[in-house]
């Protein structure tokens, strides 16, 4: 298993559910401690964007929003062109641990390569993440 | 044949990665790659004449690469076959370093900083 198809982490922050929501899923937030500037329409499908000074502007797109628990969005693949239309899912997953919260960011989807298959993965409405998930690594353990 | 862009089946992504940086840890297949990328399609006499390189290093190179699927050859003018960069491969690998480059540790450590200096937020 050389090839990485997902990173994951899992941190444990000191704060409630309710104000890491607020980091990950505001403009302001985002803007503290991810991107130099952000702005987002926190629906599914709704629209975001970040931007770093000097550097570069990603284009987000919001798959889940689901207070205060799931965050998740599609964004592009680090290093490919800006027409490519390959995306990786980006999950963050809150859960109170003690007075505090446990992290867990999976981004997944770096081994992805049919471009069908991918459509078909990740333009899914939110409700069948789970399942087009599914699918897309039988379809990838499968190939 | 198909011809380029490939319409056969994806090869196995490990495989295509392991191929694009063995052809990309020799510093005359760079060159010769590199070349391809910045000026198009090229016959291994063009690609001597240009590099520091025999022709005949030039050929066996570019059969390494063809056989990676990092060139394709094509029919050029006057029966000598050009060598046209193929980057899908490429693309592969590039996934690959992504995955290496997508650094969350230090956006996390941000996160956290962010949120102990911050406190609670006025509402």
């Amino acid at each position: 298993m050389g090839f990485p198809d997902r990173i994951e982490r899992t941190i444990e922050l000191a704060q409630p559910p309710a104000e890491v929501w607020a980091a990950l899923t505001t403009a302001d937030g985002l803007a503290s401690w991810f991107g130099d500037e952000a702005e987002i329409d926190l629906r599914p499908g709704g629209a975001a964007r970040m931007s770093w000074k000097g550097g570069p502007r990603v284009e987000m797109r919001v798959e889940r929003a689901e207070e205060p628990q799931v965050f998740a969005y599609t964004w592009p693949i680090y290093g490919l062109s800006e027409e490519d239309p390959r995306r990786t899912y980006v999950e963050f997953t809150l859960e109170p641990s003690g007075a505090g919260t446990r992290v867990t960011v999976t981004e997944s989807g770096f081994a992805q390569l049919p471009e069908d298959a991918h459509r078909k993965a990740f333009d899914g409405n939110t409700d069948g993440w789970r399942k087009e998930l599914a699918e897309l690594a039988d379809y990838l353990a499968g190939a | 044949m198909p011809s380029w862009p490939t319409t056969s089946p994806e090869p196995d992504p490990e495989e295509t990665a392991q191929q694009v940086f063995t052809a990309l840890a020799d510093p005359t297949r760079r060159a010769i790659l590199a070349e391809l990328a910045s000026t198009g399609p090229a016959t291994a006499t063009d690609l001597a004449g240009r590099l520091p390189i025999t022709r005949q290093a030039v050929a066996k190179h570019l059969a390494l690469l063809a056989q990676a699927g990092l060139v394709t050859a094509e029919p050029g003018e006057r029966r000598r076959v050009r060598y046209r960069l193929r980057s899908a491969p490429m693309r592969t690998a590039q996934q690959f370093l992504a995955a290496l480059a997508r650094d969350w540790d230090g956006p996390l450590t941000a996160l956290k900083e962010h949120l102990d200096t911050t406190g609670k937020e006025p509402s």
